[in-house]
């Protein structure tokens, strides 16, 4: 296993592959691996790119990646689409917009089905995020699946968030709903040569405006991917916010907060896989469940009850 | 815990411009519970490699209605070996006949062969079955 991680390390592409459908396999030996990664993490920076099906995302991503390699960056994608709630299967055709790079030895792109997970992301997105990292790009940019209005992983994952919009999409009431319109760091108005696309902007505008005291005010950028429109622009926006982030210090203020969220979860995880594993072995679950389902108990003190048998301090821990 | 995947990439190498059965195939692997990497039209053998190295994928799944599969097939294997992915099934399916089918599979180039007639659940099964 340190051999993968130190050939992923020497820029190996298949060890990154391989390495991610580990760690997305949930392979027993994934949290090893990730340690042994996470010495090497930290210095990519993270762009998402979120909006609703078809509204462009790929193509954009597309496009992005040419500025960026005209920058002479190097970069991984990552490009989740939805798993089906029925088969567990996936159709991932993000990669159909963005052939044009498959031969770039700098460009490393990944498709992920979303296994389960509700907010826009896989499962596994972030550990990937984490490969790629250690495997050296410079800037990993994330693709959702097309979202709708509370899909909103994507801002507690990416550094710089872009949200994609097309034109008529809806009145002006739907630019102060929460969710997805509060999270953008960048506004895209994407197929903007469609009829309604300066009132999409001038709406998202408005909304902006209404609150005019934040330190970073998201630009609204109208583009026409199928078209190469506005992406030179695009892309400055993109790095205006990073240096903001950079500068102002609000980069560090939010890799923290994302460290603290991650150990957080880290620990209700091994406590959870602690008290499961014991569950296993020494009560009968079923026993219970019969007595609650019977009235005999309520699934309250049960709980409470369940969890005292645990021993926390004791062989495995 | 672990939770592996079969991971397919349904891939159209060459200058045919007709993908409909491509993607009834990949609807048909998308319903049968596996993940499909669909990749579009006009793929070069090295594009098709390469992509499904980095999609570490477990099967490839040619799509060639050009007649020039006795060229593109062993050519995309040989890059796939070359990038040491010697353990992924070539599924190759297309107007082929049944001479070049064998001489696909017995050259080493292709594991399996699909012509138009044979059903979608023969295509399913069959790469089910090398997965049990």
């Amino acid at each position: 296993m340190q051999q993968l991680v130190s050939e992923l390390l020497n820029g190996n592409r298949r060890a990154a592959a391989r390495l991610i459908s580990l760690v997305e396999n949930d392979d027993p030996q994934k949290r090893e691996l990730l340690r042994e990664i996470y010495p090497h993490t930290g210095n990519a920076y993270v762009i998402g790119v979120t909006g609703a099906p078809g509204s462009g995302k790929s193509s954009l991503v597309d496009w992005l990646l040419k500025e960026l390699r005209r920058d002479a960056l190097t970069v991984g994608v990552i490009a989740v689409d939805p798993t089906s709630p029925f088969s567990g299967g996936a159709i991932l055709g993000d990669r159909i917009r963005m052939q044009d790079h498959a031969m770039d030895q700098d460009i490393f792109i990944r498709s992920m089905g979303t296994r389960g997970s509700l907010g826009g992301l896989s499962r596994a997105t972030r550990e990937a995020i984490q490969v790629l990292d250690a495997f050296g790009k410079d800037i990993i940019l994330i693709e959702t699946v097309g979202v709708g209005q509370s899909e909103v992983d994507i801002v507690r994952t990416a550094d710089s968030t872009l949200v994609v919009l097309t034109p008529a999409g809806g009145d002006s009431v739907q630019t102060i709903k929460a969710g997805i319109m509060e999270i953008a760091d960048i506004f895209v108005v994407n197929k903007s040569d469609l009829p309604g696309a300066e009132r999409t902007a001038t709406e998202i505008n408005m909304m902006l405006d209404m609150k005019s005291d934040a330190p970073w005010r998201p630009p609204v950028v109208p583009t026409v991917s199928v078209a190469n429109e506005g992406i030179e622009e695009l892309w400055k926006s993109v790095q205006d916010h990073r240096r903001y982030m950079e500068e102002s210090g609000r980069l560090i203020d939010v890799r923290r907060e994302r460290v603290s969220r991650e150990l957080t979860e880290q620990v209700e995880y091994l406590v959870k896989s602690h008290i499961w594993a014991q569950v296993k072995e020494e009560i009968k679950l079923d026993d219970l469940v019969g007595k609650i389902v019977n009235r005999e108990q309520d699934p309250y003190s049960a709980a409470g009850e369940l969890l005292e048998t645990i021993d926390f301090y004791g062989k495995d821990t | 815990m672990s939770s592996k995947k079969i991971r397919i990439l349904v891939a159209k190498p060459g200058l045919d411009g007709h993908d409909r059965g491509a993607r009834v195939v990949a609807r048909a692997l998308r319903d049968a519970g596996f993940e499909v990497i669909y990749t579009g039209l006009h793929q070069t053998p090295e594009q098709v490699a390469e992509t499904a190295l980095q999609e570490d994928v477990d099967v490839v799944g040619l799509s060639i209605l050009s007649g020039a599969h006795m060229t593109l097939v062993p050519r995309i294997k040989k890059m796939l070996l070359e990038n040491g992915m010697s353990d992924v099934l070539l599924v190759v399916g297309g107007i082929i006949p049944e001479d070049d089918a064998e001489e696909l599979i017995e050259g080493g180039s292709a594991d399996r062969v699909f012509t138009p007639g044979d059903p979608l659940d023969k295509i399913t099964g069959y790469i089910s079955s090398r997965f049990e």
